[in-house]
């Protein structure tokens, strides 16, 4: 299935992108997006579309945005070469570090940004939704650090897969509620941090933590994020000399990957992949690669792809990364795959344990699961096509993901850390 | 009834029917195939008897506007097998049935399913019109043209935020009757005499063409009677659900609501 009849098409689709004309004045990309909820929210994506409109493009918030992102974010984050990997690989790697940021993840940006909006639009309080519970700890230290209250709606499944994010929100300040709804995971907790938004869309603000959702998300969410392909793109440029021949990001809903993404879409010879989550297998309920497996529908506000049964229920996802245990994904993303602009395969749970341990060994970096599929699949890209320049967006820090990985560790590792232990 | 009547103009008579007699009428909200599959020919059939519209719920897996009754019929319903496809099949079935039917769903199983031949099916199963809780007035074109062409309503939602210009074009659009949400929040939650609950329902009443039904969170007479004059109708869902799910009559419980007999 293709959304788009012929290459002309496609070709228009991909101009009319590059030519910034997406998202339209629907908040469509091509024909996917869209405004997908409640009459009682629509007042509140109106004015936060003219809020986005207006601030995004303010000297005044901007000066305090950049302020913000280089003093306490700690931007630009590095560009750091990758050469005992290139060497295992074949391949001259280079990763694109959003796990140095502050708090640990690119989420950082968009919470931060969001932050600072919140303020201006005079809410009274902050509510954001979690998986991994990156974007959670991302919007409770934002939120503390421009003065508002935060509730963060968490998944009962994921507060016990990623536990030590839980006690960081609360350290600053947010209230955790635990999902106990629907799958109990970042799906569910959408559904119930829209609950609550629906109650009072007038005073709180919805802190929505990736390139998904209603419009103007995704196009809020990519232009804070976009600061990752800016930087990325001028430090590739300075350090390497030229552009990557291919760029790879994983893919949940997308936010770090269209943020990478965005600022080399026009440089046609850059070939860009996006890695979804391919779980333990291609059948429905034990992946979470929408891009891959799924079809066209709505949930959570927009027209995207889904992981849905044919009578267009959604599906329970399977990932070992939290980050990317989610059914849906940004219509942007879809518009790119339709167009052909950006490729999207999935690598699976192993893949990306592997390529993680290949990493932490080799370069002295704990990748987060999620950042892992990326890597695992630029390993799979160097195995096809050798001696590349690969730029790898390396989302955030495996800290969290400590109790998956200790559950997982090989027995034999486990039992070398207790003789060294004993001598 | 002349021949030519469309099947959206018998919700808006039907809600006229019961004005006209000084009743506020009552739509009814009931989950398609909770609490039993089994028992589903049987509660619509009491429902319609004692309602002047009644609303079937298509189950979905992430109902976000609904709270946690129907939230929790809809898992109920969807584990029982229950489908878009299930539901329409139970409707063809011949029965003597005079009350208006709507479906109720998210626009997702609709998309699934394929607008145009649920349209067609809907028609032939005695559907006389949709509300879909997550498809807007400003994304709801293409369907609503396809209802409109084959005589079937949909039915627009209005809510105390909704800006006056706005209320003016989506109450003015909606067929059957317009749905005025009394209340910020999802379905069920209980609410109390609403501090300009009264002037709200005006100001959609004077834009509207059709009947207004107020709607989320109405559960007892006392609520029912304060509305009277105020909305042409009141919909009835979570407390109905609720009613079905402690295996009362839903008769009585709708019967009492009206005042037809002491409410429980």
């Amino acid at each position: 299935m293709n959304a788009f009849e012929n290459d002309v098409e496609r070709a228009r689709a991909l101009e009319a992108l590059l030519a910034g004309r997406y998202p339209d004045a629907r908040g469509r990309y091509g024909p996917f997006g869209g405004r997908y909820v409640p009459e009682t929210l629509i007042p509140a994506h109106e004015r936060l579309e003219q809020g986005a409109r207006r601030w995004l493009r303010d000297p005044d918030f901007q000066a305090e945005l950049q302020r913000e992102l280089r003093d306490w974010v700690g931007r630009p984050t590095a560009l750091t070469p990758a050469p005992r990997l290139s060497a295992r690989w074949g391949v001259e790697l280079w990763l694109k570090r959003e796990d140095l940021a502050h708090t640990g993840a690119h989420k950082i940006n968009n919470a931060l940004g969001q932050a600072l909006l919140a303020r201006r639009l005079g809410a009274q309080r902050v509510i954001a939704e979690t998986g991994a519970g990156q974007h959670g700890v991302a919007s409770a230290a934002a939120c503390a650090r421009v003065g508002l209250p935060c509730t963060v709606y968490m998944g009962a499944v994921d507060m016990e897969r990623q536990a030590p994010n839980v006690g960081r929100m609360q350290l600053l300040g947010a209230t955790v509620v635990a999902v106990q709804s629907g799958d109990r995971t970042l799906r569910a907790a959408i559904d119930e941090a829209l609950r609550d938004w629906v109650s009072d869309p007038i005073g709180t603000y919805y802190l929505l933590g990736s390139a998904v959702g209603a419009h103007p998300y995704p196009y809020l969410v990519r232009e804070l994020q976009a600061v990752i392909g800016r930087e990325a793109r001028a430090q590739m440029l300075e350090r390497a000399g030229a552009l990557p021949d291919a760029l790879i990001a994983c893919v949940g809903g997308g936010s770090n990957a269209i943020g990478l993404f965005h600022a080399f879409l026009a440089d046609a010879a850059v070939e860009i992949v996006g890695i979804e989550a391919g779980g333990r297998g291609a059948r429905l309920g034990e992946n979470a690669a929408t891009l891959v497996y799924g079809r066209p529908g709505v949930l959570h506000g927009s027209y995207s792809l889904l992981l849905q049964d044919q009578a267009g229920q959604i599906q329970d996802t399977h990932s070992i990364s939290a980050g990317l245990d989610y059914p849906g994904v940004g219509p942007e993303h879809a518009l790119l795959q339709q167009i052909g602009r950006v490729r999207y395969r999935c690598v699976d749970d192993e893949a990306a344990l592997a390529a993680l341990r290949e990493c932490c060994e080799l370069e002295g970096i704990l990748p987060a699961l999620e950042s892992a599929h990326a890597l695992a699949g630029a390993r799979v890209l160097a195995a096809a096509q050798p001696r590349r320049r690969i730029l790898v967006g390396l989302s955030g820090r495996g800290d969290k993901d400590m109790p998956t990985l200790t559950a997982r560790l090989p027995h034999e590792q486990q039992a070398a850390q207790v003789s060294r232990r004993r001598e | 009834m002349s021949e030519q009547t469309q099947p959206r103009e018998r919700i808006a008579a039907a809600l006229r029917a019961a004005a006209g007699s000084g009743e506020t009428a009552l739509v009814a909200y009931l989950t398609a195939g909770f609490p039993s599959r089994e028992d589903f020919a049987r509660d619509l059939a009491a429902i319609a008897s004692a309602a002047d519209v009644v609303e079937i719920g298509v189950p979905f897996s992430d109902p976000m506007a609904d709270g946690v009754t129907i939230q929790r019929a809809s898992e109920q319903a969807l584990r029982a097998g229950v489908s878009l496809g299930w539901i329409l099949e139970q409707l063809e079935a011949p029965s003597p049935r005079r009350t208006p039917l709507l479906l109720m769903s998210y626009f997702n199983p609709l998309l699934a399913y394929g607008l145009p031949r649920l349209v067609t099916q809907a028609e032939r199963a005695g559907v006389c019109g949709f509300i879909v809780p997550d498809l807007p007035y400003d994304e709801s074109a293409e369907f609503a043209r396809l209802l409109d062409d084959n005589g079937l309503a949909l039915v627009q939602m209005v809510t105390p935020v909704t800006p006056p210009e706005r209320l003016t074009r989506v109450a003015g659009a909606s067929q059957g009757f317009v749905y005025a949400v009394t209340m910020t929040g999802t379905t069920g939650q209980s609410v109390g005499a609403a501090a300009g609950l009264a002037a709200y329902l005006e100001r959609v009443r004077r834009v509207a063409s059709v009947p207004v039904c107020a709607g989320f969170g109405i559960r007892t007479r006392a609520q029912v009677t304060a509305l009277r004059g105020q909305a042409d109708g009141v919909v009835v869902g979570s407390a109905l659900v609720e009613v079905l799910e402690r295996g009362e009559s839903p008769q009585q419980f709708l019967r009492g609501l009206r005042g037809e007999a002491p409410a429980a």
